[in-house]
Parts: structure tokens; C-alpha cells; sequence
């Protein structure tokens, strides 16, 4: 079976992600922009991961629930969980890493953790497009030991990636794919002729949305027998790029 | 030592001018947001080749008067945009870190 997937969210809870990105209005944005997954990744938090899933599963889609961690050299990485109870020791990991920096509301945004109903549940008091005290290569091995997806994300980008901060895929880095971005171009892969050595590698595309009407404008097809977490961590990983 | 009289003796590109007159206490270089963002001091400039949006976000927040792109950095539009409406003085170097910053010490360290 094919699956549409767009796997890089924000909502609510991330400082820059719109008013407007409950974890409802996701949900109906992605079932009408034609999506069967969605992953949730806000900026260092999974709090809003779970309601996510939860409204997803009443409509059909599927949520896969994790965070954008960025990591102690500033390279931002999607990270998902298997399961309810591994989201929530994940959680806590990511909070024993904060380097504390009190969001500064009017300048960054809300942070918001909301309900299904988009009642404000919590403010999340620091600022969570900070760094972790957290290398990417442990965050790597934490996601892997849990049994969860590592995924880099948005590649190309000369901010908060992989080849901005490093340059370079470091040596016994474990990942299941790497992201592109919005703006890497489709079936004309400039960013893979300027940086050669990521060509090995299987790729996933998505939206990063911080507004409505930008979830979905663009998805990765993966095909898997039927859905499931582990069959979605096999499809990231058959050898050929599953992008479309 | 004003921002000013360091754009002369640095012979530094203003690319937005802002507090110009303010007194510079010292500077911080460095290329991390989250290091920044943990120790500089308001009133530093800070030295960085960094060039996205954040950058001005963080002089801002962090009260520091301007930021010096080494090497002939060109900032991003809306990072220069940002630094407009926060009225963060944007100046580029020719030199890398190392010579500005050698000079800066001489100056103010």
C-alpha cells in the first residue's frame, strides 16, 4: 500500500509555530490535504504529540509523535517514539537536558500544551528553540536504544542542519533517513550536487509547517504493507530514496 | 569606546545603523546561539559568522549593541529586517574571527 506522509509539524507549542496550529486544525488540514501520516515534531517537546494522535486515530490518520531536538551543535533532528509510554521517557530525557532560558513570550511566541478541544493546558516556561545540553550522536544512539526513528532534518538548509553546522555526515552516525526540505527541488537534486556525499543516503521531504496552510504543500509516498510504527521505520529505510 | 568609534578603527561596512553613540563593554565571538544566548553580556558586540534571523533576535533579546559578521559575511534579508525593526547595528568585516577580535582586545579587552 502507498502512504502520503508529512512528517515535520508544528503546533502550537513551538514558539514560532501560528496560533492557529491546534493539534484539531492540524489534524483536519492534513485529512483534507489528502494525508494517511502526519509526524508532530515541535521544537524539543512531545507534549502535544499524544492529543495529536488521538484526534488523528478518530479521522483516519495516522500521527506519528516526536519532537525536533536541537542538539548541542545546533542541528535540529526528528526524532519519533513507538509508543505512549517510551514518548514520555523520552520526555523527561529532553528535560534532563534544557539549558534553561526563560521564553521571552512577545518575543518568540506562545508555547502552548493544549487539549482536543484547544483548551490551554500549560505554558512550557523556557524557551524551547534553544539548544539541548544533548550531542547529536548520543541523541542518535537514545532515539535508536528506544526502539524510535532518527531522521535529520531539512539537510539542504544553510541554518540548523546537518551540513550547516558540521558540514558533513559524521563517521557511525545512526539514522533512518535524512529530511529535505521545502525548498530542496524535486526531482533536481542541486543540493546533492553541491554536497556529493549525502547522495548515499535515503531521503524523506516535508513541509515543516508553522502555519495552517502550509501542512502538506509538500510529502514523502512511502509503501509498506499496512501501517504500522516498525513498518514505517522498515519503508525509511529500503534502499531506494522514498521520496516521490 | 562607542559603537561608532569601533566601525572607524575596525574600518567595518555599517549595513544598519543603530546605536552608534552606545558604550561598548566588551564582545563575545561565537557561532552557537545557545552559547550566546547563556553568556554574553548586554552591552558586548558579538562576533559571529552566523547570518540567519535568529541572530538579530538574540542581539536583541541579549541587549547587545551591534554584531560583526567576519569574513565578508552577507547577512540574510530578513535578518537584516529584524535588525531594523530592533534597531540592532549590523557591521561586516573582511577579516575573520581571529583578526577582529585581536583587535577588539586591543581596543576594549
Amino acid at each position: 500500500m502507498i502512504f502520503k506522509a508529512d512528517m515535520h509539524i508544528h503546533s502550537v507549542l513551538s514558539p514560532c509555530g501560528d496560533i492557529e496550529m491546534s493539534p484539531s486544525a492540524i489534524v483536519a488540514k492534513a485529512k483534507e490535504r489528502g494525508m494517511d501520516i502526519i509526524g508532530l515534531t515541535d521544537h524539543n517537546s512531545t507534549l502535544n504529540a499524544d492529543v495529536t494522535r488521538r484526534l488523528g486515530e478518530q479521522v483516519g490518520l495516522h500521527v506519528l509523535m516526536g519532537a525536533e531536538v536541537t542538539t548541542k551543535e545546533e542541528v535540529h533532528c526528528l526524532c519519533f517514539m513507538p509508543t505512549v509510554e517510551k514518548l514520555a521517557e523520552f520526555q523527561a530525557f529532553l528535560d534532563s537536558r534544557v539549558i534553561f532560558f526563560e521564553n521571552d513570550v512577545d518575543r518568540f511566541g506562545y508555547q502552548l500544551v493544549v487539549d482536543e478541544d484547544e483548551n490551554v493546558l500549560d505554558q512550557v516556561p523556557h524557551l524551547l528553540i534553544n539548544a539541548l545540553d544533548l550531542p547529536m550522536m548520543e541523541l542518535s544512539q537514545k532515539v535508536y536504544e528506544m526502539g524510535g526513528i532518527f531522521i535529520p532534518a531539512h539537510v539542504d538548509r544553510p541554518t540548523f542542519s546537518m551540513s550547516s553546522q558540521l558540514g558533513f555526515v559524521p563517521t557511525g552516525l545512526k539514522f533512518h533517513a535524512l529530511e529535505l526540505s521545502y525548498y530542496a527541488k524535486r526531482n533536481n537534486y542541486k543540493f546533492l550536487d553541491d554536497c556529493p556525499w549525502f547522495s548515499d543516503f535515503n531521503f524523506i521531504q516535508s513541509s515543516d509547517a508553522h502555519f495552517i496552510e502550509d501542512i502538506a504543500k509538500i510529502h514523502s509516498v512511502l509503501e509498506m504493507p499496512s501501517f504500522s510504527f516498525d513498518n514505517f521505520k522498515d519503508a525509511l529505510r529500503q534502499g531506494e530514496p522514498v521520496i516521490l | 569606546m562607542t559603537v561608532k568609534d569601533i566601525i572607524e578603527k575596525l574600518e567595518l561596512k555599517c549595513l544598519n545603523e543603530a546605536n552608534l553613540f552606545t558604550e561598548v563593554t566588551g564582545a563575545y565571538a561565537s557561532d552557537l546561539l545557545s552559547d550566546v544566548m547563556g553568556n554574553a553580556r548586554a552591552g558586548q558586540i558579538w562576533v559571529t559568522m552566523q547570518t540567519h534571523k535568529n541572530v538579530s533576535a538574540i542581539a536583541s533579546l541579549k541587549d547587545l549593541p551591534a554584531i560583526i559578521l567576519v569574513h565578508g559575511a552577507v547577512p540574510d534579508i530578513d535578518m537584516l529586517e529584524h535588525a531594523r525593526e530592533e534597531e540592532v547595528c549590523v557591521l561586516v568585516s573582511k577579516e575573520a574571527t581571529f583578526q577582529v577580535c585581536g583587535k577588539l582586545y586591543a581596543l576594549i579587552g
